[in-house]
């Protein structure tokens, strides 16, 4: 559980590694800079010194801990078990609690999104609402040509084409809110669907396609309207008291008992998602949420658990479309899920799956990680984009969407004709050919 | 900064002098446990010229130089001394050549010892030596340390396929030791005296290694038995038989529920010992060995024998080994990874003498190792803030290292001395040989300042 200090950290936790450098070859600081501050045992020692005495949770310690993706692939490579998630949490809510991490203005913006925004669903949603319209109407083509972003400072000016673009309608406005599989179906049980902050503004259709694969295998899907931020990204970002009401307010939009399973499908928000009981101490809500964790299951590995219906191969896909896959680290390292998304594109008729060299290695969007690291974000994600021109692949899924939006804008940077997609699309699509090819 | 730290930064260039404290502590360590210091400064050179000027940079500021890779020794020889520069090769990262002709591969000794294999076995060849830090470790610290690993049985260690070395020496000049010959008595073996020197005589900035012909085929066996002393006869009856297998490992139980808590691959943790056995070459001689071992094994009180389905899953349970060390770690919260290696036929000895020695102690010890060797590494799970119990620890380890120099043993099979083996180097050596290495010592770097202290000290205490 993450901790106000290092210092208030169980020790053990710092302790438990042993600089034997297993980690070292999968951090993408490291690989890129080959400097043991930028590794995962370079960073837990300057952890460990603090929570020693040797050293201050000041600037320095600041900026490294900002420097992190905290994409936790070194936890996949840990063979001693090192909660890694836990001391990078920590230290970044230390150094965030004493303003070691950045100026009067980081704070405003910090405190306009994490406590302003995220928090509240029909903000996120008025704000979706005129990213749209400004998006939509050619006023932002207008506005860039005019370079009016840049009169709000450089940085904003450069951030303005990476907003994602919104999709119409939102999520709520294309999935009710309890939906029953078609007659003919046999009801296996019934499910809670999470929409997600982002997913449902940037990435409705996903949800839809999530709500219809549950629902072509027999479970009843429940999608509580306005849900708020599952706040990942507060509690990524040094912000554990707010991750604390996110987490409290969307566990209240969800009537457990009579729920199978709650069904996440994006890598970064499921790992967190999971992991609720960490945030609160003994108590009512901690037996909740320790119901909650138990209940929560990513869409691929609920679906693989479960036993998912293979789409039927119809005779005119005999030609196959090259498909690659690359891996949200939060659903790889922070969840150990693998295995179910190649599964669920395999088993797509008219596709064939190659794989991506380095799938596991993050590709740069790490949450907010490329708006404040711009530089080290488009260094891995050339070094990713590269990888997947090389699979000659026409198609790269990928089951977050951070990802999806990262790899979307690095694919186009390089005019390279690859279209991104999420496992849970393609499969509802090829659900959807065998009604009406 | 002072004008001398200004004049290092000019020689290895902007970004590649470290000497704030945030950069520092990250180099304060390397695999080793309970051995931590702060040193003056760490360089980065990318070049053999600035190797060269940072060591006479040494010399002229009286600076001891520490050089290391990646920091994953496990007897401190990369531990950083007091006040010394650390040397940090890893920028030094190019595979040079690769020479199908001589069979070559030459290289800088920052690079990856995995990536000298794959790029090997890119042209169908083979680097054998593998240990189980390869991920990771550099070459060059592999030279250092004269480094094993599990194919040591058959293919022998790091200094069996050293073929010639670059070292800039105490003084910065630059010497070229060996060449691409397989037959070569021009004078002292000069390189031998650099492999395994743990740093203490020059800093390596080159490597021309030995390349095998990739064997055809591979196959991997894990055999569960219900007492250690049965595995260890088992082994015993495979050399006998004049089967020499590349691997033939060996792990007990508590190592083993580590490995498999991490892996997760299916490991039968129910058995009181395994052993990992791996055969290679040729496919009709693979066969062959696999199954006279495979029969050997079963005859001597093996309870099953899994032989892995294809060279995936093979890999797969030769990577679960290779894990074992950090694996540990999750018992308690410090490891301390010991490299005892004694003759083969006093195996079954040693390792009875080890349980003996954690039971009067009543401390943790995990053992696996190269079995098929004699290369023990009886593991002390144990907290380092526990004085008292540590305490324990260093009687049990002085008894474990006096066991083995009794039973002709040596104290360390592939891990070095370092410091972590230096007070029982004495031990081992007699007053010849102890005083030759520091006669070595004193003509090669006179001003002792390469890594000095590690491995032994130059004046008597």
């Amino acid at each position: 559980m993450a901790k106000a200090s290092l210092r208030d950290l169980d020790y053990k936790v710092l302790q438990q590694c042993m600089h034997c450098g297993m980690c070292l070859p999968t951090c993408p600081t490291y690989i890129s800079s080959k400097l043991e501050r930028h590794s995962p045992r370079g960073r837990i020692a300057l952890m460990r010194a603090v929570a020693d005495g040797r050293f201050e949770a000041g600037q320095d310690l600041a900026r490294e801990m900002n420097y992190c993706l905290g994409c936790l692939a070194c936890t996949t490579a840990c063979p001693a078990g090192v909660d890694y998630g836990t001391m990078f949490e920590t230290a970044r809510a230390e150094t965030e609690a004493n303003h070691s991490s950045g100026g009067p203005m980081r704070r405003f913006y910090r405190w306009l999104v994490l406590e302003q925004i995220f928090l509240f669903p029909r903000r996120l949603r008025l704000v979706g609402w005129l990213l749209r319209t400004y998006q939509r109407t050619g006023l932002a083509d207008w506005v860039r040509r005019l370079k009016l972003p840049y009169l709000l400072g450089r940085k904003i000016g450069d951030l303005e084409p990476q907003a994602p673009g919104m999709e119409s309608p939102f999520s709520d406005g294309c999935i009710a809110e309890v939906e029953v599989p078609p007659a003919g179906i046999p009801v296996r049980g019934r499910v809670g669907l999470l929409s997600g902050c982002i997913q449902s503004l940037a990435f409705g259709s996903v949800n839809r396609a999530t709500a219809d694969v549950l629902l072509a295998n027999g479970w009843e899907v429940v999608t509580p309207r306005l849900q708020s931020c599952c706040g990942s990204l507060h509690a990524h970002n040094g912000a554990p008291e707010l991750a604390r009401r996110a987490a409290k307010a969307l566990m209240e939009r969800f009537e457990l008992d009579g729920l199978d399973a709650i069904i996440t499908n994006a890598g970064g928000c499921g790992s967190h998602l999971k992991h609720y009981a960490g945030l609160f101490a003994e108590g009512d809500l901690a037996t909740k949420a320790r119901a909650w964790d138990a209940k929560v299951k990513d869409i691929h590995e609920f679906l693989v658990g479960t036993g998912f219906r293979k789409p039927r191969n119809l005779a005119a896909e005999s030609e196959s479309v090259r498909l690659t896959y690359h891996e949200s680290c939060h659903l790889s390292h922070g969840q150990g899920i693998r295995n179910p998304p190649r599964e669920i594109l395999r088993a797509l008729p008219g596709f064939q799956l190659v794989e991506l060299p380095e799938s596991d290695l993050c590709c740069g969007s790490a949450g907010i990680y490329n708006i404040l690291q711009p530089e080290e974000s488009q260094r891995l994600l050339e070094r990713k984009t590269g990888r997947i021109a090389g699979t000659a692949a026409e198609l790269v899924a990928t089951a977050n969407p951070g990802c999806h939006l990262q790899l979307a804008r690095g694919l186009q940077q390089r005019d390279l004709p690859v279209q991104v997609v999420q496992p849970v699309v393609l499969l509802a699509e090829a659900y959807r050919r065998e009604v009406s090819p | 900064m002072t004008p001398a730290l200004r004049a290092l930064q000019d020689i290895v260039g902007p970004g590649g002098l470290l000497t704030d404290r945030v950069d520092l502590i990250p180099y304060s360590f390397d695999g080793t446990a309970e051995l931590y210091q702060l040193p003056l400064a760490v360089a980065l050179p990318s070049e053999t010229a600035q190797v060269a000027a940072c060591v006479r940079w040494a010399r002229e500021n009286g600076v001891t130089v520490v050089t290391r890779g990646s920091g994953t020794g496990l007897s401190g020889g990369s531990v950083p001394l007091p006040g010394c520069l650390v040397l940090c090769l890893a920028r030094l990262d190019k595979i040079l050549e690769v020479d199908p002709l001589n069979l070559t591969l030459r290289a800088q000794p920052g690079v990856i010892t995995k990536e000298i294999d794959d790029e090997a076995a890119r042209q169908g060849l083979f680097y054998p030596p593998d240990p189980g830090s390869m991920k990771i470790s550099t070459i060059g610290g592999n030279v250092a340390e004269n480094s094993g690993g599990l194919r040591g049985l058959k293919y022998g260690v790091t200094r069996d396929y050293v073929m010639a070395l670059e070292v800039v020496l105490a003084d910065g000049q630059i010497a070229r030791l060996g060449n691409a010959c397989v037959k070569d008595v021009a004078g002292y073996s000069l390189k031998d005296l650099f492999i395994g020197s743990e740093g203490t005589l020059g800093v390596i900035t080159e490597v021309l290694l030995k390349l095998l012909p990739r064997p055809a085929a591979r196959k991997t066996m894990l055999a569960t038995f219900s007492s250690m002393r049965a595995a260890a006869e088992a082994i015993s009856a495979i050399i006998a038989a004049r089967i020499i297998p590349c691997t033939l490992e060996f792990i007990d139980q508590t190592t083993l529920q580590c490995v498999e808590d991490y892996t997760r691959i299916g490991l039968p943790t129910h058995a009181a010992a395994v052993l990992l056995i791996e055969t290679d070459g040729h496919p009709a001689a693979v066969a062959d060995e696999a199954a006279r071992m495979e029969e050997i094994v079963r005859r001597h009180g093996a309870d099953e024998v899994q032989v892995a389905a294809d060279e995936a899953h093979g890999a797969k349970l030769a990577m679960a080994r290779r894990q074992a060390f950090s694996a540990l770690a999750r018992v308690r919260p410090t490891t301390i990874l010991e490299d005892v290696t004694v003759p083969r036929s006093r195996l079954a000895e040693m390792v009875g003498f080890v349980s003996e020695t954690a039971q009067r102690h009543n401390l943790q010890i995990a053992t696996f190792g190269h079995m098929g060797d004699g290369n023990l590494h009886p593991t002390f799970l144990t907290n380092e803030r526990d004085l008292e119990e540590m305490r324990r620890v260093h009687h049990a380890l002085s008894e474990i290292v006096d066991k083995t120099i009794a039973l002709g043993g040596t104290v360390t099979g592939e891990h070095g001395v370092g410091l972590a083996k230096k007070d029982y180097l004495k031990r081992q050596f007699d007053d010849a040989s102890y005083g030759l290495l520091r006669c070595v010592k004193r003509a090669l770097d006179p001003g002792n300042l390469l890594n000095p202290g590690k491995i032994f000290d130059l004046e008597p205490a």
